[in-house]
């Protein structure tokens, strides 16, 4: 137990040296997204994260979301193991022929009003992937999406920015 | 001559046809008559060879039929033993007898060839990677079949393997998990809280990647090879960039082969940290989740900064290697090492003396040494559970063979185990990195790539993060790619995952899965 208290003093706040320039640009997004998520959705903004047919590479990032250098949590960002909390669905894909149904189905369990972002190249147009007899293309082939975060994959920073630009884009 | 090479001539004779046109030259091709295939693969299996992989290619292009390849390996030796198979009778012998993994591949060749494995009573030809909602006579790799085709939806059923008893239950998982990972179904019988059955159910994430291929240029094919399966960007490139330029007859100047096993144990590195941090939060360890990430995020970081991209994507290119490691990329490396070595030991001490993750760690998941070894698996999972499999050692190559990786294996077979091998791993690789750095040579990063001949082919294996990865590729007339045949590590470490869960509790089964770590996009293509 010692150990991993001194463990944890000795490696102290990691989500804050803003040296660089990534850093800095996290701050920023950060601060304008918890803004956002504070006045949109009472200070907490939750995510279902769906893979429908994706290489793994945007799952990679969007897990380095959570890690304690982003931190997404610290702006109210909540991932959720059920579409029926969410308020957000982001999407990976080329969605493939065989993820279309589940994809449907997970768009059809998440209540109104909803957000649907599309993650990746992929998950924008189909990527290298394209269309074709095993996948449809982009998730908006499938399912209505209202913002785009292209990349491949996008940093964690790209996708928080993205976040940032559909949840502030629809202030009223 | 080499054992297995000597096996199908001795037996064979002039029956068993040497075929030229492979590269590298030292894995043997022959093509046997279609009745033998089977003994064939007796043979292999009488001396311990495995069964590494076996596909279907369409030849009509080339003036030929069907054929089906199986490729086999024992000690330090690949072969290749391929049999025609006519277009009017599309049906080749089982190997499903001989070697088990071979019920999944046959399945696959089944689904997506058309062709039907025979002579197994009970052959399972249900739909793999295909779903049943397909047209049953929609077999995508055919060269008659249209890509660009949108598929009709047909009714169909998927027949589940099924327990029945008094108080058996069954458990639907997915294909959405609760996670943020790759979309699969996992069907579970239990009774009161332990697996009596798990069935996966793969496919979900099945892009028509080798279909694919084969209306891409061999230098584009780089970019498709390196999104096969995210995680492994780099090796996934290699091994198709070694297929490429052994069709092509292309060599990588020197300083590209050193950069690409940087880059490749680079990768090693940051997978594994992932994956020993997910482990530990799988066990409600949330702390060494935190830290392990963190990690891993340093390396992430410093590939940013030295090679322009986080994964290292489409850095290597046929021929050699995008990127040079710039002039101070050596100390830096050097330094994120020892910073990160430093803090990796005293979370290991952390980790190794946590009496709570001992308890979920130890004994759960067991992947028995035989059923390791008749499942075919490769990789962490088959050191851990006992197997010297390695192809950094077995089949090495520059730098490998002038600094080999140590062989990390391990027998409790359990979670631990899967675990622990990769402690070692990671050890081990920065050990490898930092030798690497006092002999890179200097000089060019690539060599152009001219276009291979007509109807060659060309064979890879690289050990990526996982295990091995194989790569069997196939020029066409006018040199074009005939067909692109990859083997993930998961098309046979899925196999093991299934084994490994009897008898534990339905609970452990994130644990377990997490200690496979397998990739979906990988294994469904
Ligand atoms: S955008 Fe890139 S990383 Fe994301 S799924 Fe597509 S290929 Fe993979």
């Amino acid at each position: 137990m010692l150990r991993i208290l001194q463990q944890i003093f000795r490696t102290g706040v990691v989500t804050e040296p803003l040296s660089d320039e990534v850093e800095t640009e996290v701050v920023l997004v950060g601060a304008r997204l918890e803004e956002a998520i504070r006045r949109r959705f009472s200070r907490s903004l939750v995510i279902r994260e769906v893979d429908s047919g994706s290489c793994n590479g945007c799952e990679l990032e969007i897990i380095a979301m959570n890690n304690p250098v982003y931190n997404s949590e610290r702006f109210g960002i909540h991932f959720t193991a059920s579409p029926r909390f969410a308020d957000m669905l982001l999407v990976t894909g080329p969605v493939s022929l065989n993820m279309e149904i589940a994809l449907k189905r997970t768009y059809d369990a998440t209540p109104d009003p909803k957000l649907v972002v599309a993650v990746g190249d992929c998950g924008c147009n189909g990527g290298i992937f394209g269309e074709s007899y095993a996948t449809l293309g982009g998730v908006g082939a499938v399912i209505p999406v209202d913002a785009y975060i292209p990349g491949c994959p996008p940093t964690p920073v790209d996708l928080l920015n993205g976040i940032l630009t559909v949840i502030d884009g629809r202030r009223t | 001559m080499s054992k297995l090479r000597e096996i199908i001539t001795t037996h064979f004779g002039i029956d068993a046809v040497y075929c030229v046109g492979l590269s590298p030259a030292f894995v043997p091709e022959f093509r046997i008559q279609r009745e033998r295939f089977e003994e064939a693969a007796s043979m292999m299996k009488r001396v311990g060879a495995r069964l590494v992989a076996e596909w279907a290619v369409d030849e009509t292009l080339l003036g030929r039929s069907f054929a089906v390849y199986a490729c086999y390996a024992a000690d330090k030796e690949y072969l290749l033993a391929a049999c025609d198979v006519p277009l009017n009778d599309p049906t080749f012998p089982s190997l499903t007898k001989k070697y088990v993994p071979a019920f999944r591949f046959e399945r696959q060749i089944h689904s997506l060839m058309g062709l039907t494995p025979s002579g197994h009573a009970h052959s399972d030809l249900r739909p793999w990677i295909k779903f049943e909602d397909w047209p049953p006579d929609a077999w995508p790799l055919r060269k008659t079949f249209d890509a660009s085709r949108r598929l009709p939806r047909v009714a169909g059923e998927y027949r589940w393997a099924r327990v029945s008893g008094e108080g058996v239950y069954e458990i639907p998982v997915g294909p959405v998990h609760a996670g943020i990972i790759e979309p699969g179904h996992f069907r579970f019988q239990a009774a009161g809280e332990n697996i009596l059955n798990l069935e996966e159910r793969l496919g979900y994430t099945h892009k028509g990647i080798e279909k694919r291929f084969e209306s891409l240029s061999w230098a584009d094919g780089t970019r498709l090879a390196g999104r096969v399966s995210g995680d492994s960007t780099v090796a996934h490139a290699l091994a198709y960039c070694r297929a490429v330029e052994g069709i092509c007859g292309c060599e990588p100047p020197p300083r590209a082969h050193w950069l690409r096993a940087l880059l490749l144990e680079r990768e090693r590195i940051a997978n594994h940290l992932g994956d020993i941090a997910a482990i530990a939060n799988d066990a409600a360890f949330a702390f060494l989740l935190y830290q392990f990430a963190r990690l891993k995020e340093t390396i992430l970081r410093t590939n940013k900064r030295l090679f322009g991209n986080r994964y290292l994507k489409d850095r290597i290119v046929p021929g050699g290697i995008a990127v040079d490691l710039p002039l101070e990329g050596a100390d830096l490396i050097r330094a994120e090492l020892d910073g990160l070595l430093k803090e990796f030991e005293r979370l290991l001490t952390i980790y190794d003396l946590s009496p709570s993750l001992e308890d979920r760690l130890r004994t759960t998941g067991i992947l028995s040494p035989e059923l390791a070894r008749d499942l075919g698996t490769v990789g962490f999972v088959a050191r851990a559970s006992g197997q010297a499999l390695d192809c950094r050692i077995q089949a090495p190559f520059l730098p490998y063979d002038q600094i080999p990786p140590s062989m990390v294996v391990l027998d409790s077979c359990d979670v631990h185990a899967r675990a622990w091998v990769r402690i070692e791993e990671i050890r081990d690789s920065a050990r490898l990195i930092r030798e690497f750095l006092l002999k890179i040579p200097s000089g060019e990063l690539r060599v152009p790539l001219l276009p291979p001949g007509p109807d060659r082919s060309g064979f890879s294996v690289v050990e990526g993060w996982r295990g091995e990865i194989v790569y069997w590729v196939q020029s066409g007339l006018s040199g074009d790619i005939n067909r692109c045949m990859i083997r993930d590590p998961s098309s046979v470490n899925w196999l093991g995952l299934e084994q490994a869960v009897l008898g534990n509790i339905v609970p452990d089964f994130p644990l377990c899965n997490k200690s496979f770590n397998q990739s979906y996009s990988g294994n469904d293509l």
